[in-house]
């Protein structure tokens, strides 16, 4: 067999050849550093619970009502590893009529519970201040358990904002 | 004289004067010689960042972060600053002596941040802070040796640092720190990475404007270590300026590396007359 | 080693209601972020903290990954009697932290009056 090729033939095969060693190798590099990027679980995707199934495991089947309870929170978190959090339930705090439980509940977050207090008369104030963890844009409700069984609830909506470079060192 | 002028390539047209003729042009082509000579030096020593446009951090973060920092209590660095205070009065090692055997209270720190990096005259090489700290621990207290941002080592420093809290930095590049100013400027101003970016296009040229939804800063380093919140712990210069250099997919030199200390020292100069504000909190 | 500090009014008189910070030092690990190696960091958060004063329970709260880094809790009390404020917490690992701090309350004029 004879095989020839033309000078620009061979010419345009090289260049096609080398064109796609290239994007293949720009590929392989994409991938090795989506790898790098994908070190940390990607939270932000993780689905929005309904405000029913927030609260269904502390509330069981007793009356909930919104209201009674002054929740804050920044509108817009710097960071979502700390997301500065108050809340204070009105409430007289005596023997007769006090909160028992708080419980932070997070819209987004893997583990929805972010924490829970325990509380009694002794207190005082069901006034509290933590620092909660938000992977993501999401909805916060603090939900009190009262001294006669009831619920009361109150909801925040926080923007959680990415840091501009991704990083896990 | 004038074989080293026609050598440079400048022609000098000083007028011959008669009388002192020799005398007065050799002085003024002496001077403009060393002048010449000493225009690469003033150069490098020119700022991209004017001494009167400095800023802290601080003034690119949101009100929370203010609100952390400015804490007396609950900064999130200040249990770091508890530790280092435990440990810079705990004996260790051979020696059987503390921090404070051989320098007192913390206030005999005063300054000393303000100061570094510096030449250390035993090795000659550039130490930061944290390289001081570890080399006095080993060579003269005889203990374990504390690895890079090991949490004793943040603590320590944190500690060491908090002394010169309001203190403007200073810190020289003259003698053998000179090489190692020209490096970290070197390094400051070239493009990088795979993104291809010099810091000081951003942190020089568009500081205050927005990346995705952070402020670029100008990259001080006088809030350092920094209680960094993305990271949920205390962190030191070096630790950020790695990350900075995967910020524009760079390869990050290993931990200990002449580089960082190099590009440390050009920032210090930089930040010249910025305050030290430790612990600070960033994102 | 779980360090904490604790922060009171200088000066608490019966019958204040007081706030308390505490800020306990401790990493939360969520068990979801990976190291410099891409190896998963083991789940480590403080799974309750309890304070107790003169033997009685007065605030437990428990935290799950969902707490920050170094957590900070703020509550009140009721000041009654003096006595020692004891903070436990203990974490994934088995880790006891501890704090104790003495409690001062100053006697009102009126309960003064009242004692013979």
């Amino acid at each position: 067999m004879f095989f020839s090729l033309s000078r620009r033939d061979w010419l345009l095969r090289c260049l096609k050849t080398s064109a796609g060693a290239w994007g293949l190798s720009v590929g392989v590099s994409r991938a090795q550093d989506m790898s790098v990027l994908g070190r940390v679980q990607d939270m932000s995707d993780a689905r929005l619970r309904n405000f029913d199934e927030m609260i269904a495991p502390y509330v069981v089947r007793q009356p909930v009502k919104q209201g009674g309870i002054t929740l804050s929170l920044p509108m817009l978190a710097d960071n979502g590893h700390l997301v500065p959090l108050s809340l204070k339930v009105d409430s007289p705090m005596t023997e007769e009529s006090h909160v028992t439980h708080v419980y932070l509940i997070s819209q987004r977050n893997p583990v929805p519970l972010m924490a829970m207090f325990v509380l009694g008369p002794w207190n005082g104030r069901a006034e509290l201040s933590m620092r909660v963890r938000l992977s993501g844009t999401q909805m916060v409700v603090a939900l009190a358990r009262m001294s006669d069984g009831t619920f009361r609830y109150e909801t925040q909506e926080v923007v959680v904002t990415e840091a501009a470079c991704i990083d896990n060192g | 004289m004038h074989m080293l002028f026609h050598a440079i390539g400048i022609p000098l047209a000083i007028p011959r004067l008669s009388g002192q003729t020799n005398f007065f042009s050799i002085c003024c082509q002496c001077a403009l010689v060393c002048l010449l000579l000493q225009l690469p030096w003033a150069h490098a020593q020119q700022r991209l960042l004017p001494l009167d446009k400095l800023q802290s951090g601080l003034a690119f973060t949101g009100p929370e972060i203010l609100d952390l920092q400015g804490d007396d209590f609950a900064n999130p660095g200040l249990p770091y600053m508890d530790k280092g205070s435990k440990l810079w009065r705990q004996i260790a090692g051979k020696s059987d002596k503390s921090c404070q055997s051989c320098h007192g209270e913390l206030n005999s720190m005063k300054g000393v941040a303000t100061r570094y990096p510096s030449i250390d005259k035993a090795s000659g090489r550039l130490f930061n802070l944290e390289d001081r700290i570890r080399n006095c621990r080993q060579t003269r207290q005889k203990a374990s040796e504390w690895p890079l941002e090991s949490e004793e080592l943040l603590a320590v420093t944190l500690y060491v640092t908090s002394a010169s809290n309001g203190m403007p930095i200073k810190v020289s590049i003259e003698g053998k720190a000179k090489s190692h100013f020209e490096a970290g400027q070197h390094i400051f101003t070239k493009r990088q990475g795979q993104m291809n970016l010099a810091c000081t296009q951003c942190h020089d040229q568009r500081y205050g404007s927005k990346l995705f939804t952070d402020k670029l800063s100008q990259g001080q380093p006088n809030a350092y270590p920094a209680y960094r919140i993305e990271w949920q712990r205390l962190a030191s210069l070096e630790r950020r300026l790695r990350f900075c250099y995967t910020g524009v997919k760079a390869d990050i030199p290993p931990w200990g590396h002449e580089d960082m200390r190099d590009i440390s020292l050009y920032l210090m100069w930089r930040a010249q007359g910025l305050n030290i504000e430790v612990p600070s909190v960033r994102k | 080693m779980s360090t904490a500090r604790l922060q009171l009014p200088a000066r608490i008189v019966e019958g204040d209601v007081f706030k308390l910070r505490l800020l306990v030092q401790h990493p939360m690990d969520s068990g979801f972020l990976r190291d410099l190696d891409g190896v998963l960091i083991k789940r480590n958060v403080i799974r309750h903290l309890q304070c107790i004063l003169n033997d009685k329970e007065v605030f437990r709260v428990e935290p799950t990954t969902g707490t920050s880094a170094n957590p900070l809790f703020e509550f009140y009390l009721r000041a009654t009697k003096s006595g020692e404020l004891y903070f436990r917490w203990v974490d994934d690992k088995g880790y006891i932290g501890e704090l104790r701090q003495k409690l001062v309350i100053e006697p009102t004029n009126q309960s003064k009056a009242a004692k013979p």
